[in-house]
């Protein structure tokens, strides 16, 4: 019966879609991560993790804002224990909105320098990222340079790549200018700022070290890791960029280098617990630590671990004390402003 | 039709002062981005589609067998991965630019170059990966235009060209108009290239104002306008659909001989139908070769395989299904043709043009919900926790691609049932044929071509879909187009660079089988390569 083919393939269909919905097995001890460091970045740890521990360690990654709406329309049933962020203003938000909970754990506190985390416990940072001035030493005289608040001087006047204001290090950047200057006069340096764009913004961070590299501008502002990725890079092209560009440790003498963490927190209806707790405190131990510099040339929190040869290059630098925290609440208040400034 | 309601429902709630910021400062580059992008990407499909389409289904020049399908297949080529290669070509740090400004010596001041990176380029963009639903669609119009008409206006003295702009193009006009607003729709929803590109959008400001400001409620609306966008164009479509009904009026179909293109005229023909090729296909997918050449050793792995068995799988899946609901609510349109029927069908079409992203958080909402009650019922009654039986899982995912992909495959299903007369029905009834039997031996064999051009249309679309997978997709998951998108956001570009060829070549199989298809789905064809 022709008819009857057509139900089995209905049939078969649900049968298909209910089996891809059945749970998976569940391990004896388990973690899952929402995670917003893409798998490469995070990955080896976990492993790492897995086999001392004896812990299966469950991953999705995804963007900061999505995993967090999807934790908190999943609310208590959520599956996930730990939230891991690229942006402490993303940590603040979802302390915020009710989805993460507060952790006691001597070995984190000791582990983490305040600035870093958050004070009651509710997420705690693994790694510094740095936004310094990197400028074109065939073309720049770093005395010239000082400070973030000097960029808008005369002098770089259609000298500046910049990418654009949707980039969240971009808004917390600007978010920790609006809270040492207040909102008036963080607006006046956008603004300034914007008239020394030698073109629109346009990229991501490894494009504008590109662009000032090729001479289609002097200076930019980027993570530093970046810069790492493209001196370890396999295209030479890449390599060459990196060698005609500098680091400049800009405000060391006034509010300090701007940072951002990227860190982590349980959620509020976490099933595993402990072993989530677990999982930070190894992600904040020594080895794991020294792993972030290694493998992504990013900034131990702990002081206590040597950079890598990489990080040292580059040399020592202040860091700005503001909890970063800070710049999650403002975060909202740096687009408006960067909206007004017309930066695109 | 699920998540474009849930969306709507969230942007009926008062919003705060945002919409004075957006109006003040970004709103009307917003519009008038979006209108442009439109209006460019849709002229671009045009332009590129119909001339091929044109020069492929009626005339005879070298190569022809081979763009026939060929030319389809920048449609597997995803648009942010064509944004990348050619920024990685033609940016000022590119090789292009800068073997000009070594060779001649130039600085930044001294020569003008265009900017890749633009709301042009991101026009040229689009138009390259999306002209083949045009194309596609005018092919068909043009080798169903009976033969009679052609050799009419044949024999009444009419040349090559006055026969295409009087005759050819406004009947195959109602096809024009579908194929163009799939296009634009496709722009519309578009994220990855504009957001890479700087410009700024409805979609990127409903991301901005969502995860940059938090605020749900304005995003909402900024979606539900986008929605207003899209609304005018389906109406178009259908008012310029309505006229088609004439113009089917049957007749003889055999197909006249093709005009044969030689010399001077060939040349421009294989031109008109290799640039396309070239720049749409050949040339990107030669850069994303040549970066997984350098980097496939260090970054394929052993997960590789399982990213393409999850990524054929669901895409698969999805398309099954798809075509499944197109058919019950094709055939629910025409066996029932009330307006709230029709209603449901328009609306369920609509998800193509909202973004990915807002599709996905319309699916969460509801399931979170429905996870929620059950849930919580089952706690009061049995004393047990169900958890979670929909969000994250591979059903949301599916359910999710169905609510955005469900107009192409309507379209497809939709166009092969005009194609059945009602009279075709009546005539099978009349000699005897149950009901079922007319869809067995009448309907499915009529449908085939159109069923098969559904089911690939989605096929190849899932696999380049990415927002919706990475929210919503389970534990340790992955697609290709995730690996690609993580690998591409670190900005290391020639690292993803395997994974996203590994989508593009999934997907150019399906792309030759559908140009097969077409060539088989009408009365009378001839069997093409």
């Amino acid at each position: 019966m022709p008819g009857l083919s057509k139900h089995l393939t209905l049939l078969s269909t649900f049968c298909l879609l209910a089996a891809l919905a059945m749970p998976p097995v569940l391990a004896n001890e388990e973690v899952n991560i929402y995670s917003a460091r893409k798998e490469d970045l995070i990955k080896p740890l976990l492993d790492d993790f897995s086999r001392q521990t004896g812990i299966t360690v469950n991953l999705v990654t995804g963007r900061d804002e999505e995993l967090l709406q999807r934790l908190q329309s999943e609310g208590i049933n959520t599956p996930a224990d730990l939230l891991l962020t690229v942006d402490a203003g993303r940590l603040a938000n979802a302390r915020e909105s009710g989805v993460l909970q507060a952790v006691q754990s001597e070995v984190l506190t000791a582990r983490v320098p305040a600035v870093y985390r958050d004070p009651e416990g509710y997420w705690f940072g693994l790694s510094v990222r740095a936004r310094p001035i990197l400028y074109a030493v065939d073309r720049v005289d770093p005395e010239k340079l000082s400070t973030y608040e000097d960029l808008v001087a005369a002098q770089w006047k259609d000298r500046l790549c910049m990418r654009s204001s949707n980039s969240v290090y971009n808004q917390s950047l600007v978010a920790g200018m609006i809270s040492h200057h207040g909102e008036a006069e963080a607006e006046a340096w956008a603004k300034g700022l914007v008239a020394n764009f030698a073109r629109p913004p346009r990229g991501g961070d490894r494009d504008q070290i590109k662009a000032v590299a090729a001479g289609e501008c002097d200076l930019t502002l980027a993570n530093t890791y970046y810069l790492g990725g493209m001196m370890d890079s396999d295209d030479a092209s890449e390599r060459e960029a990196a060698a005609k560009v500098a680091v400049f440790w800009p405000n060391v003498e006034t509010t300090g280098v701007h940072v951002n963490v990227s860190g982590a927190g349980v959620t509020a209806h976490a099933r595993n617990r402990d072993q989530a707790v677990k999982l930070l405190e190894f992600l904040a131990s020594d080895a794991a630590q020294r792993w972030y510099a290694d493998a992504n040339n990013e900034y131990p929190v702990n002081p206590e671990i040597p950079p890598s040869a990489t990080l040292a290059a580059w040399g020592e630098f202040n860091a700005d004390t503001l909890n970063v925290a800070k710049l999650g609440e403002l975060n909202a208040a740096a687009i408006r402003l960067m909206d007004r400034a017309g930066w695109r | 039709m699920l998540p474009v309601f849930s969306v709507v429902a969230v942007a009926l709630q008062p919003a705060g002062e945002v919409w004075r910021h957006l109006a003040a400062t970004v709103l009307t580059d917003y519009v008038i981005n979006t209108l442009l992008l439109m209006l460019g990407v849709g002229a671009g499909a045009l332009l590129i589609g119909v001339p091929a389409a044109w020069l492929t289904s009626i005339h005879d020049f070298p190569g022809r067998r081979i763009f026939e399908w060929a030319l389809l297949l920048p449609m597997a080529m995803p648009a942010y991965i064509i944004a990348y290669t050619y920024t990685g070509l033609l940016d000022f740090a590119g090789p292009v630019q800068t073997l000009l400004r070594e060779t001649f010596d130039w600085t930044r001041h001294d020569y003008w170059f265009p900017q890749v990176r633009s709301l042009p380029g991101a026009i040229v963009m689009l138009a390259l990966v999306l002209y083949p639903y045009v194309y596609l669609l005018a092919r068909t119009a043009f080798l169903d235009q009976s033969a009679t008409v052609t050799e009419v206006s044949r024999s009444l003295g009419a040349g090559p060209w006055r026969r295409f702009f009087t005759v050819g193009l406004p009947l195959a006009r109602p096809s024009l108009i579908a194929g163009v607003s799939l296009v634009q729709m496709e722009a519309l929803a578009d994220y990855g290239t504009v957001q890479y590109f700087g410009v700024n959008t409805f979609t990127t400001g409903i991301f901005r104002v969502w995860f940059g400001m938090g605020d749900s409620t304005a995003a909402a609306q900024l979606a539900t306008l986008l929605l207003m966008f899209v609304f005018v164009l389906l109406v178009l479509e259908r008012v310029s659909r309505r006229q088609a009904r004439f113009h089917h009026a049957g007749g003889r179909h055999y197909r006249p001989p093709r005009l044969v293109l030689r010399g001077y005229a060939g040349g421009l023909a294989v031109a008109a139908c290799l640039i396309p090729l070239l720049f749409g296909f050949l040339l990107p997918a030669g850069v994303l070769a040549t970066w997984a050449a350098r980097t496939a050793p260090r970054v394929v792995d052993e997960r590789f395989l399982q990213l393409v068995t999850n990524s054929l799988l669901l895409a698969l899946g999805a398309a099954l299904l798809a075509l499944l609901l197109a058919l019950l609510l094709g055939y629910g349109q025409r066996l029932r043709p009330h307006p709230l029927v029709r209603l449901a069908v328009r609306g369920a079409g609509m998800g193509y043009a909202v973004p990915g992203t807002v599709i996905a958080i319309g699916v969460m909402l509801p399931f979170a919900a429905i996870d929620r009650t059950v849930d919580g019922w089952a706690r009061e009654w049995l004393g047990i926790s169900t958890g979670l039986l929909l969000s994250g899982t591979l059903i949301a995912v599916i359910f999710a691609y169905c609510a955005r992909f469900l107009a192409v495959a309507l379209h497809s299903v939709d166009a092969g049932l005009t194609r059945i007369r009602p009279s075709m029905d009546d005539a099978a009834r009349s000699l005897g044929v149950t009901p079922r039997a007319v869809l067995w031996r009448v309907h499915i064999p009529i449908l085939r071509g159109s069923l098969l051009t559904a089911l690939l249309l989605v096929f190849v679309d899932v696999l380049k879909e990415l927002p919706a997978t990475l929210i919503l997709r389970p534990f340790n998951f992955n697609t290709l187009a995730v690996r690609a998108y993580e690998l591409a956001a670190d900005e290391r570009l020639a690292d993803s660079a395997s994974f996203a060829l590994a989508i593009v070549l999934a997907g150019v199989g399906p792309v030759i089988l559908l140009s097969r298809a077409i060539g088989r789905a009408r009365p009378g064809y001839d069997p093409v390569p």
